[in-house]
């Protein structure tokens, strides 16, 4: 079994000389960015937006409590069975529990991050359900057997040509490399798997504690046939989603749509308030909403990474991010990738394992500059890296360190020693580049910056 | 103690310490509430949107031109009855879905064809076979050239995603101006009792997850005509 950081150090080596994945991934991210500008640029005060965005979840966030008191009420009042769990594990048996009462056969989902966190279709099909994902994107990397590339756009890493062979092989379809054609086959395909589902599963983008409903934002409409057509509904939802009025939406959803996709509104934005109430025709007889914690509450404990939690899923700083956009999605080896999962990750899987992710950055800071609801993600990546070396350095760090300060606390052996760097720049291209380097991890693919020939004192003493 | 109890004991522990307010790192917040919602002025931080009928009207209709819906303002509704015989031939439709409702009812005995009614108990499968789905709506956006419906509105939850073609058949003084206004619109409405869906339809289904490349129709309907009288 190899470590997280061993995985990815490897994957990334891989994938960074990889150009025709770079190509892939810089074309897509092209297309994202022109209408991302046009539709921020659409706003009258986009950072007024923003600030109030991020106000409106520090509001949520630092009165959860009453927040989800107020969801749970509202929910439970028009008839929605609330369930809470405390980790993954226990929304797994929480869902198959309410799968096995049911009696079901087959489980139609609409996009669920949430769901990918506890690995909730590996369970459900160890148990001989069958499930189906039908967001177009996750329905590709599934019949891949893979997990999805990105929060938002899952299969990006996949050229037309990759999801023909994929289809014409798993569905035995007979489609050109046509996305037109190859999105008519999955439709086909997918429409069966609604009529005949017995549970339709979703995520939530938002859940409004002052009406007791659960919003969903989609493009394909595949959350709206999830929600309408079979008899049971499950949603799963992180504690972390809750908005305290309605009208926040009117703020939140074309935030969401101009960071996560770079439309100006997401083509369908729906809030479900219950079951099927009296008088109404179709839509699910049980709706059960799962809300769960899996550590959320250990970032709640932390005060100056609390923020972490205000995020809404959107992907921008995914999009924006040297670092995912030369090593990939997959490499992270997390549910969340990007800086906000280099940020949360260690918080709820093990700040040791996953430091790494935090080290991996080029601290550029894109990633803060383009969050809708300001979460200083550059800031915590550092504080991961001082926290993960306050509980426990490396013995090579903590000598490193030692002799650092030694010498830089003292002038003069400072003074002493600064020569013996160019007398060693001298010496370096003997080994420049090879293994005997002691710089090889810099040399390999980059110059070293040269040493001045003499230092400013040097200069000063010496000048006319 | 349940899961519940235990999640908000965890809760309650973690937020005994305050968390500095958003952009101001590392000072500790002293605020415990916000007296107005951060959210009110959300209107003057939106797109544009004039207030004049004419102004909402234009941009509704640039709006939904660049969405790849259709968009008619007809006359009366003996232009609306024309506009939906023609498209009636000109697709083909052999059977269509609908609700009862005042500019629907009057749609569907235009058309003089089979209908699927979804406000009385229906089968998926027949709904499913229907070219159009014909519906009312809460109100249009111009904001963002969104259809606004409920369950209540709109004939249940899969009339207005099921059939391949949507149709909306609005009143002219549904047209809003904003966002905003549609959530005002709903709170005066249904603040004792929303329906159980509500949804923002903006544009006909759409997917970019082949190479970011627009495909209509993913699994909603691949066109949305709107006809405002």
């Amino acid at each position: 079994m190899t470590s997280p950081s061993k995985q990815f150090k490897e994957q990334a080596e891989v994938l960074t000389h990889d150009l025709r994945h770079r190509d892939i991934i810089q074309t897509a991210m092209r297309k994202y960015e022109v209408v991302r500008d046009k539709n921020r640029g659409a706003f009258q005060d986009y950072q007024s937006a923003r600030q109030a965005a991020a106000e409106t979840k520090w509001e949520a966030i630092n009165h959860l409590d009453k927040h989800l008191e107020i969801l749970t009420k509202n929910l439970e009042a028009r008839g929605t069975k609330v369930h809470w769990a405390s980790t993954g594990e226990q929304a797994r048996e929480i869902i198959l529990g309410i799968v096995r009462d049911k009696k079901a056969r087959s489980i139609i989902k609409s996009k669920a991050m949430t769901s990918e966190e506890i690995h909730l279709n590996d369970a459900l099909e160890r148990e001989g359900f069958e499930v189906v994902e039908s967001d177009l994107g996750e329905f590709i990397v599934q019949l891949r057997k893979e997990a999805p590339y990105h929060i938002i756009f899952p299969a990006m890493h996949l050229t037309r040509g990759d999801i023909k062979e994929l289809f014409n092989r798993e569905l035995k379809s007979d489609s050109s490399d046509n996305p037109e054609e190859l999105t008519m086959v999955a439709r086909r395909v997918l429409r069966e798997k609604y009529i005949h589902a017995d549970i339709g599963f979703t995520g939530a983008n938002f859940a409004i504690a002052e009406t007791g409903m659960v919003s969903i934002t989609e493009n394909e409409g595949n959350a709206r046939l999830t929600a309408a057509l079979p008899k049971t509904m499950i949603t799963l939802l992180g504690i972390e989603k809750v908005l305290p009025r309605l009208e926040d939406l009117a703020l939140f959803l074309p935030l969401l749509a101009t960071s996560g996709t770079g439309q100006a509104l997401t083509c369908y934005n729906s809030m479900y308030g219950g079951p099927r109430q009296p008088g109404e025709t179709d839509g699910p007889e049980e709706w059960h909403v799962v809300l769960l914690d899996n550590r959320r509450t250990e970032l709640l404990a932390d005060p100056e990474q609390r923020d972490a939690l205000h995020c809404i899923r959107c992907g921008a700083c995914l999009n924006v991010c040297p670092i995912f956009r030369n090593v990939g999605g997959h490499t992270y080896g997390t549910t969340y990738s990007g800086p906000i999962g280099s940020v949360i990750t260690p918080h709820l899987r093990g700040l040791q394992d996953w430091k790494h992710l935090s080290f991996s950055s080029s601290l550029c800071g894109a990633c803060s500059e383009t969050c809708p609801v300001k979460i200083d993600l550059a800031h915590h990546l550092l504080q991961n890296r001082r926290n993960a070396t306050r509980q426990k350095a490396s013995i090579w760090w903590k000598i490193g360190f030692g002799l650092f300060s030694f010498v830089f606390n003292r002038p003069s052996l400072y003074k002493l020693i600064a020569p013996f760097g160019r007398v060693g720049q001298k010496l370096h291209p003997l080994v420049k580049g090879t293994k005997l380097d002691p710089a090889y991890a810099w040399t390999k693919t980059r110059e070293t910056p040269k040493i001045a020939p003499q230092t400013f004192k040097e200069y000063w003493r010496g000048r006319k | 103690m349940t899961e519940r109890e235990k999640i908000f004991a965890r809760i309650r522990e973690a937020l005994s310490v305050q968390a500095p307010l958003p952009g101001h790192h590392g000072a500790p917040g002293h605020h415990t509430s916000f007296t107005v919602a951060p959210s009110a002025q959300t209107r003057e931080w939106l797109p544009p949107t004039g207030d004049p009928f004419e102004e909402r009207l234009a941009r509704f209709r640039t709006n939904a031109t660049e969405l790849k819906a259709t968009f008619h303002l007809v006359s009366d509704r003996d232009e609306l009855a024309g506009r939906l015989l023609e498209l009636r031939d000109a697709e083909g439709w052999k059977k269509g879905a609908s609700h009862s409702g005042e500019l629907t009812d009057a749609a569907c005995s235009t058309l003089g064809l089979p209908v699927c009614r979804t406000d009385k108990s229906f089968d998926v499968n027949e709904l499913e076979t229907c070219d159009a789905g014909i519906t009312e709506c809460e109100a249009l956006v111009a904001q963002t050239g969104s259809v606004l419906v409920t369950n209540r509105s709109s004939g249940g939850r899969a009339l207005s995603v099921l059939p391949p073609h949507h149709v909306v058949l609005a009143r002219r003084e549904q047209l809003l101006r904003d966002l905003p206004e549609a959530f005002e619109l709903l709170k005066k409405k249904y603040a004792a009792n929303y329906p159980s869906m509500i949804s923002f339809i903006t544009g006909p289904s759409r997917t970019g997850d082949i190479e970011r490349i627009l495909v209509l129709g993913a699994h909603g309907p691949k066109k949305l005509t709107i006809f405002c009288v």
